[in-house]
Order: C-alpha cells, then sequence, then structure tokens
C-alpha cells in the first residue's frame, strides 16, 4: 500500500514542479495567482500522503499551515492589486 | 491487498487524475476565467477524492478529524480566492477586452 502511495506522491511533485515552472512563464499576474494556488493545494495533499507512508502525524499540523498561508497570501495580493490600480 | 486499501487505492488514484487534468486544464486553456474552472476542479475534486482515501489509513481519531479540518479549510478558502480572482479578472479593463477579442474570434471562426 504504502509503495502505491509513494508513486502516486512522485506523480504529484512532477505536477508540483510544471505548476512551478508555469508560475516562471505565466503572461499575467492573475495567472500567477491561479499556479500558487495549485501549487499549495498539491503541497497539502502531498504532506497529507507523507504522514501516512511515514507514519508521522505531525505533517498533518505542516499541511493545515499551508493550506492557510495559501489563502492568506493570494487573498493579500488581489487585495494588493485592486488598491493600487 | 484488503478491501479497505483497494478502496483508498481508488480513491486516491481518481484524485490523482482531477489533479493531472487540472495542471493540464491551467496550462492549455485560452482565457482565463477558464483556467479558474481547470483549477476549481483541482481544488475540490482531487483534494476531496485524495483526503477520502486517505481517511480509512489513518491511525486515531484525532488525525481523521484534522484530515476533514484540513478539507474544509480548503474548501472555504478556495472559495473565497477563486471569488476574489474572478472579480478582479472580471473589473480589470484589458482583461475583460482580451475576453471579448477571443470569444469574438471563435465565434467567426
Amino acid at each position: 500500500m504504502i509503495i502505491y502511495l509513494s508513486i502516486i506522491a512522485f506523480i504529484l511533485t512532477m505536477l508540483l514542479m510544471i505548476s512551478l515552472v508555469y508560475i516562471l512563464r505565466a503572461p499575467d499576474n492573475a495567472d500567477c495567482l491561479l499556479s500558487t494556488q495549485l501549487v499549495g493545494t498539491i503541497g497539502v495533499v502531498i504532506l497529507a500522503m507523507l504522514s501516512i507512508i511515514k507514519n508521522q502525524p505531525y505533517l498533518l499540523d505542516i499541511a493545515l499551515v499551508l493550506a492557510l498561508l495559501t489563502s492568506i497570501l493570494v487573498l493579500t495580493f488581489t487585495q494588493l492589486s485592486k488598491d493600487t490600480s | 491487498m484488503t478491501i479497505i486499501q483497494w478502496f483508498s487505492l481508488l480513491f486516491c488514484v481518481s484524485g490523482l487524475f482531477f489533479f493531472i487534468a487540472g495542471t493540464i486544464g491551467l496550462i492549455r486553456f485560452p482565457t482565463m476565467l477558464s483556467r479558474l474552472h481547470a483549477l476549481t476542479k483541482a481544488d475540490n475534486l482531487g483534494l476531496g477524492l485524495i483526503i477520502i482515501g486517505l481517511l480509512p489509513q489513518m491511525s486515531s481519531f484525532n488525525n481523521m478529524l484534522k484530515l476533514v479540518l484540513i478539507w474544509v479549510l480548503v474548501m472555504f478558502s478556495s472559495a473565497a480566492c477563486s471569488y476574489l480572482i474572478a472579480s478582479q479578472i472580471v473589473t480589470d479593463k484589458p482583461h475583460r477586452n482580451k475576453l471579448i477579442n477571443t470569444s469574438s474570434k471563435k465565434e467567426n471562426k
């Protein structure tokens, strides 16, 4: 079972890298925000899987903090660009 | 493998499918709002299915509760953030012109 979960986590890591490269090549600011939100969600899933693969429950706390930080980041950037424009 | 593990694997693989679809959609879709649409599928369906798959593997009830808490938090935050990004796209004037132009091009074709 752990082997299958490791394979799924590896494929998710590949998707994470593709999204990170897309942040560099994004045509617009809003695209960067969308891609950042995807990176945050994939990071949460990878951490939740690692907590089962490594059998260490504290990784769930890190996943919770990462989900919170991603939402705060997107919220802050949208309000920032609204103020400047 | 027991039947619980087959259940877990089935849900994890279907969640992975939605993540792959969301990433490909984010890269390949033409307009901003359609990219937002693809991202929402990855956020809600992908994360939800994978967390349903991971729930029976958890060691204690406390950790299961924490996993469900992550799911609820991501659902609420992704709904709010998608609304904010979409309102920024729609109120931004160059973006709106771009959206109108691409849609009219498709109609001409």
